[in-house]
């Protein structure tokens, strides 16, 4: 760096040890950006909904009220009823759990599967590398929503089965971005450093090459998240869950689509969580990406 | 656009006057902070100013004002820009575009990004011409084939067809030249043009440089951090430091007896062919922007400083014709003998009789092309050998070979009598120990995810040396020892500058105890004051510790003030081996010649002969 | 692909061609074995009170008497021979029943590349150019937002606003009847395609963003700026075809997700594409005519992706010149 003059001579700043930011204090230190505060704020409002709603809604979520798609006057509710004539407010509040932990549990998995792969892969640099990176490839020719349709219709409808299917649809394309972020990684000095001390392969992985991917990966496991949500949703709203009737918002949104004209409670609700909720983390994800892009951009040393 | 060109009237000098003439220029953040203060100057037409200071010390800045460009972020804040008698400040961006290419043209830095990789060499010459009205495209045809002659590059159209990457870095710098020159400029600025250059590229780069200004009659700006450099292609040299032009004067007044204690520790600080003496760096490091003292900004780090260095910025005190600096105690700098380089070193005698690391024919390879070609080498106990060479000479992969990050090869390495395994996987943990590697990017070569403790400290626990407090304290102590203090164990490597972060590769380097010790160009990514100080502390160690080092540069000057042996490498073979000062002073091999000759040094612009006798001793400034 | 070399740029089509032949070979194994060997997909037709003689039928009927092995090489002949089997719902063979889903779906994919390529490279560029100003900010906004959002709840969101409750212009569902073409009810096709195109237009225009921003500092284009050429030359010439290279990927990619994309988007429009065959078709346990869907949108991935790294080839000298 010393022969290079970087662009805006402030940047160097030899002598101004700038407030040294590791990957733990990522997220709090993109929460100083608006939009990854509106993005948390819209998704913690969507977490509380779905994960305390059940305890909020007036009534149980099999409760007949009214005759279906009644009007909240009607019906003495808030929003109305729905095409089975239950409280549209309290299937609302009952239909975002399962969505959610659904969609949690599997990206957790394939984030986790996708980011061993591709350090696995950045760091062989040999046969090992194309063979791993050319299953990925094989397993992205079959679009997320596509496998999961056909793994429900083999198996069945279960949870584990569609966890299953997003996991192992979202694990290649984290692997992908893994295996990119770790590639310029592998090819610095303090790698070599570390073989040429004989520090054990597995160390090297999860100890060196993995802290310095964390940023990314962070970005990609928001985004993940996001696409886990609405292939999740759009499958019940596809109608494949394991119970057609059940209390979730992508149903909600497939059966009181053809009220939409004259209550259209039963399905707005839904889809504006929905939305809100992939909004919010996808803001998440940004505010995360441009923070992490803020601090190379400060750090200076690429 | 046929009109392109200026005004006839408008682009003859006013008689005999300047080139350029800048005055008071200042250059400040979008956000206000002046980076570059009060530079003042002016460069006769055929002249070469050379412009020399460290990083971060505004010298690309400046050049890059001349040509009304400022980079994002920067804007250019006050002051005038005289080209002949137009004020560039004054035009319109439609002005300034016609300007730029045509009257003042621009070399930039790195020759390999700055070509277009998308566009052959042809189209990126025609269109230089193009853009500032010559359309016909035979004329343009006749005239792209005598720039390439010009700056000795094959004219024929399949050359042109080219792309950038198919060319070296030396025709890529060869490329850019030929742009520079195509529409006979009246200025150019040369932003370190010859910066990853091998030295004999340099040189020749160097040469069209001296010939194509002086035949064309064409001012020159030459931008750089290598007084060497400018040495060799200056007649005028400005001394830039933390955004001010500390010295201004003619070159060989600036080398003899330079009137700014910088300059004068910097002309100390550069390793020189003849002479071996020891490299004295600079303590501590430029301020940045905004955070300028009020007073000399090199005070701090001054052995001259006195209370009223501190009370306001020193005006340039005139020391003669054409030479003036900014201190306040200039005319008794300027009388001081230039002495402020270290003593001759005095090199240990190495144990002859038990060498630690023995290399026998030692074939090595990538893929399947042989890239070295029978290495035999032996280090002595206590010896620090040197290898130099060009890139692409092999003296780095002998370096990783030894180490075995490399692990392409054939023959034997031993250390002692123990015959090492390919790969540093394959040989035992004590073997890994005792030899350590440093590498040449500092930047690179530490874990940024770490603080500077756990880099230091991880060889204790991998080589199972010490854990827990006691690795603690020893980590603090091995900071110590590289003149860090023990605090720096909780800084992230972006809290530390470059030097300090080689220290802290050096540390980590030598806590584990080793007995030989690898350093692969390990100096090249530092200023050379901070180079200085990095060789002056690995001597010291070496004395104290009775290391036997593998010392790897392409810094020839660098070799004869720490090394006792040296190997020239080049193409993968052992030229010459043997004792420093002998090669040095009477290389055998015409390789050798060409690599001492080629080396820009300050011995040539100060009239010094080649001929091995040092700088009389004198009195020092304090 | 590493140690397979030479040949310019046919020898490299080439070796991309049969890398993506071994692709479809591997998908074509996924496909069968999860469709035929994951259970007893004549028991899943029949449901479990199915009676052996009716099992017995269906399993000749789906060849599942012979041999796994056999089984996967006969269906793969048929494959390659354009035999897709028979459609067990209809009982009529796949490719008649398939073809004219296809070509709607065709249609809507076509349509929405068409607009959403040349649209997001405009605004990702512009954007790019106007770094940080009112146009950037608001258009990396929007983006930032619809491309978070699910493209089912994009299609209601539209539904709710042009065909219901705010404002009546167009048809809420799309159910091109059988024996007409898809572009004979342009109205019906406005907000697939839109919805299609609001999927794709984010992901493409924000990397053309960031691409050009990049390239537009690279000292190349300084230096381009620093010849004196004129601004037009240095962005048309200098900067755009740096910038498209990384962008050619990620428009593969996003056409190919368009292919899986219809299927929730044809749901909502009640549109006859290959989506809505698709969700039939998983409905019906119609296995052959899923293996054929699940076949022709991997073709779709790898062919996508096939164009897009020829097309990188083509514009970057760096990487023709070395094959």
């Amino acid at each position: 760096m010393s022969q290079t003059e970087s662009a805006p001579a402030l940047a160097e700043g030899v002598d101004v040890p700038t407030p040294s930011v590791r990957s733990t204090a990522l997220l709090a230190r993109s929460l100083r950006l608006w939009r990854t505060r509106i993005g948390a704020f819209l998704t913690l409002i969507l977490v509380v909904i779905a994960l305390a709603g059940p305890l909020l809604a007036p009534h149980a979520s099999d409760d007949f009220i009214a005759k279906p798609f009644s009007s909240a006057a009607a019906s003495g509710t808030v929003f109305g009823t729905d095409y089975l004539g239950y409280d549209v407010l309290s299937r609302f509040l009952y239909g975002g759990r399962s969505i959610l932990l659904t969609a949690l549990v599997a990206t957790v998995i394939g984030v986790v599967l996708g980011v061993v792969i591709g350090l696995v892969a950045a760091y062989a640099r040999n046969a090992l590398d194309d063979i791993l990176m050319r299953l990925m490839d094989v397993i992205m020719a079959f679009p997320q929503i596509m496998l999961a349709l056909v793994a429900v219709s083999l198996v069945g409808a279960k949870n584990s089965v569609i966890i299953l299917a997003i996991a192992l649809t979202t694990a290649p394309r984290v692997a992908r971005v893994a295996r990119g972020a770790a590639q310029p990684v592998v090819e610095r000095d303090f790698i070599g450093a570390t073989e040429a001390m004989g520090v054990s392969r597995v160390r090297i992985l999860f100890g060196e090459l993995l802290p310095n991917i964390l940023g990314p990966m962070m970005v990609e496991a928001t985004l993940r998240l996001t696409y886990s949500i609405a292939v999740i949703a759009a499958l019940a709203f596809l109608g494949l869950a394991a119970n057609p009737d059940a209390a979730n918002w992508g149903i909600m949104i497939q059966k009181n689509q053809v009220a939409l004209a004259s209550e259209p409670w039963g399905a707005l609700l839904p889809i504006l969580a929905i939305a809100l909720l992939t909004m919010g983390t996808g803001l998440i994800g940004d505010g995360i990406a441009r923070t992490a892009a803020g601090i190379d951009r400060e750090r200076g040393d690429e | 656009m046929t009109t392109d060109q200026l005004p006839a009237g408008e682009t003859e000098t006013t008689g005999g006057g300047a080139a350029v003439t800048v005055r008071d220029l200042r250059i400040s953040t979008t956000s206000g902070v002046e980076v570059v203060h009060d530079i003042s100057f002016e460069i006769a037409p055929g002249e070469v100013l050379g412009v020399v200071g460290e990083s971060g010390s505004g010298k690309t800045t400046v050049g890059l004002s001349l040509l009304g460009h400022a980079r994002r972020g920067l804007k250019i804040a006050g002051g005038t820009i005289l080209l002949g008698d137009r004020d560039i400040r004054a035009m319109s961006d439609a002005d300034l575009r016609r300007l730029r290419g045509s009257l003042v043209s621009y070399v930039p830095q790195d020759p390999a990004s700055s070509l277009n990789p998308a566009l052959r060499i042809g189209i990126q010459l025609r269109e230089v011409l193009e853009a500032h009205g010559s359309t016909d495209d035979k004329e343009n045809a006749a005239r792209i084939a005598e720039m390439m002659r010009e700056v000795a590059l094959p004219d024929d159209p399949a050359y042109l067809k080219r792309y950038p990457h198919q060319l070296s870095g030396g025709q890529q710098q060869r490329v850019g030249l030929a742009m520079a020159f195509a529409n006979r400029p009246r200025l150019i600025v040369l932003d370190e043009p010859t910066t990853g250059l091998d030295v004999t590229t340099q040189s020749t780069v160097l040469t069209t440089v001296r010939e194509l200004a002086q035949i064309h009659d064409v001012a020159a700006l030459y931008v750089t951090h290598d007084l060497a450099v400018v040495a060799a292609v200056a007649t005028r040299v400005a001394v830039m430091y933390a955004g001010r032009i500390v010295e201004l004067g003619p070159a060989d007044k600036l080398f003899e007896s330079s009137g700014h204690p910088y300059t004068r520790r910097l002309v100390g600080a550069i390793p020189r062919l003849t002479g071996g003496r020891s490299l004295v760096g600079i303590p501590g490091h430029a301020p940045s922007p905004g955070k300028r003292p009020a007073g000399c900004a090199f005070g701090p780090r001054c052995r001259l400083h006195v209370p009223e260095c501190d009370e306001k910025v020193p005006d340039m005190v005139p020391l003669g014709p054409d030479h003036s600096s900014r201190c306040i105690r200039a005319h008794e700098v300027v009388d001081f003998k230039q002495d402020d380089y270290g003593d001759p070193v005095a090199l240990p005698e190495p144990q002859a009789e038990k060498p630690v690391l023995t290399i026998e024919n030692v074939v090595g390879y990538y893929g399947s092309t042989e890239v070295l070609h029978s290495i035999n080498l032996t280090l002595e106990q206590g010896e620090i050998l040197a290898v130099v060479g060009e890139s692409g000479s092999g003296k780095t992969t002998t370096a990783r070979a030894i180490s075995g990050l490399h692990h392409s090869w054939t023959g034997s390495i031993r250390l002692g009598e123990m015959e090492l395994a390919k790969s540093a996987r394959a040989r035992s943990t004590d073997i890994r120990r005792q030899i350590q590697y440093i590498f040449q990017n500092p930047y690179g070569s530490l874990n940024p995810r770490k603080t500077i403790g756990e880099s230091v400290g991880q060889p204790l626990s991998v080589f199972k040396v010490a854990s827990g407090k006691k690795a603690d304290a020893m980590v603090g102590e091995m900071l110590e020892q590289v003149s860090l203090s023990a605090a720096y164990a909780r800084r992230y490597p972006d809290q530390c500058s470059g030097g300090e972060r080689q220290r802290v590769a050096i540390a980590r380097a030598l806590i584990a105890k080793p007995s030989i010790l690898i350093c692969d160009e390990i100096t090249s990514a530092l200023d050379v004051s901070v180079q200085a100080a990095i060789v002056e502390l690995l001597g010291e160690l070496q004395r104290e510790l009775g290391l036997s080092m593998v010392f790897v540069t392409h810094n020839l000057p660098l070799v004869r003030s720490i090394a006792q042996k040296v190997a020239v490498l080049a193409d993968g073979s052992i030229v010459e081996y043997g004792e420093t000062a002998k090669i040095l002073a009477n290389p055998q091999q015409e390789y050798t010649r060409h690599l001492i000759s080629d080396t820009p040094s300050l011995e040539v612009a100060t009239g010094e002969v080649a001929s091995g006798a040092g700088v009389a001793d004198g009195e020092r400034p304090e | 692909m590493r140690f397979l070399r030479g040949g310019g740029i046919a020898g490299f089509v080439i070796r991309r061609v049969l890398l993506g032949l071994l692709v479809m070979l591997l998908v074509s194994i996924i496909v069968f074995v999860s469709t035929q060997l994951l259970g007893d997909p004549a028991r899943a037709i029949l449901g479990r009170d199915a009676t052996p003689d009716r099992l017995a039928a269906l399993q000749k009927q789906l060849n599942l008497d012979s041999s796994k092995v056999g089984q996967y090489f006969h269906w793969l002949g048929g494959l390659l021979s354009g035999d897709l089997g028979t459609s067990l719902a209809s009982s009529q063979p796949v490719t008649s029943v398939l073809g004219a889903r296809i070509a709607n779906s065709a249609v809507l994919v076509v349509l929405a590349a068409v607009i959403s390529v040349p649209i997001s490279i405009a605004i990702g560029s512009y954007a790019a150019l106007r770094r940080e100003k009112v146009f950037d900010t608001v258009s990396s906004n929007l983006m930032l937002v619809l491309a978070a959002l699910p493209e089912f709840v994009v299609a209601v969101l539209l539904v709710i606003l042009l065909s219901t409750n705010v404002f009546h212009l167009l048809p809420a569902i799309s159910p091109v009847p059988p024996g007409t073409h898809a572009w004979d009810y342009p109205d019906e096709l406005v907000m697939p395609v839109a919805t299609l195109v609001i999927a794709v237009a984010p992901y493409v225009s924000r990397i053309m963003r960031a691409s050009m921003i990049e390239v537009l500092e690279s000292d190349y284009v300084e230096m381009a700026r620093l010849k004196g050429l004129p601004e037009r030359t240095v962005l048309i010439r200098h900067a755009l075809p740096n910038a498209i290279g990384p962008v050619f990927q990620v428009i593969a990619i996003n056409l190919a997700y368009l292919a899986g994309g219809v299927v929730v988007i044809e749901s909502v429009f009640n549109y006859p594409g290959i989506g809505l065959a698709l969700v039939d078709a998983v409905n019906n346990h119609d296995i052959p005519v899923v293996q054929a869907l699940a076949m022709l949108i991997a073709a779709v991935y790898v062919v996508l992706n096939l164009l897009a790294d020829v097309a990188t080839i083509l514009v970057t000298p760096r990487l023709r010149t070395r094959l």
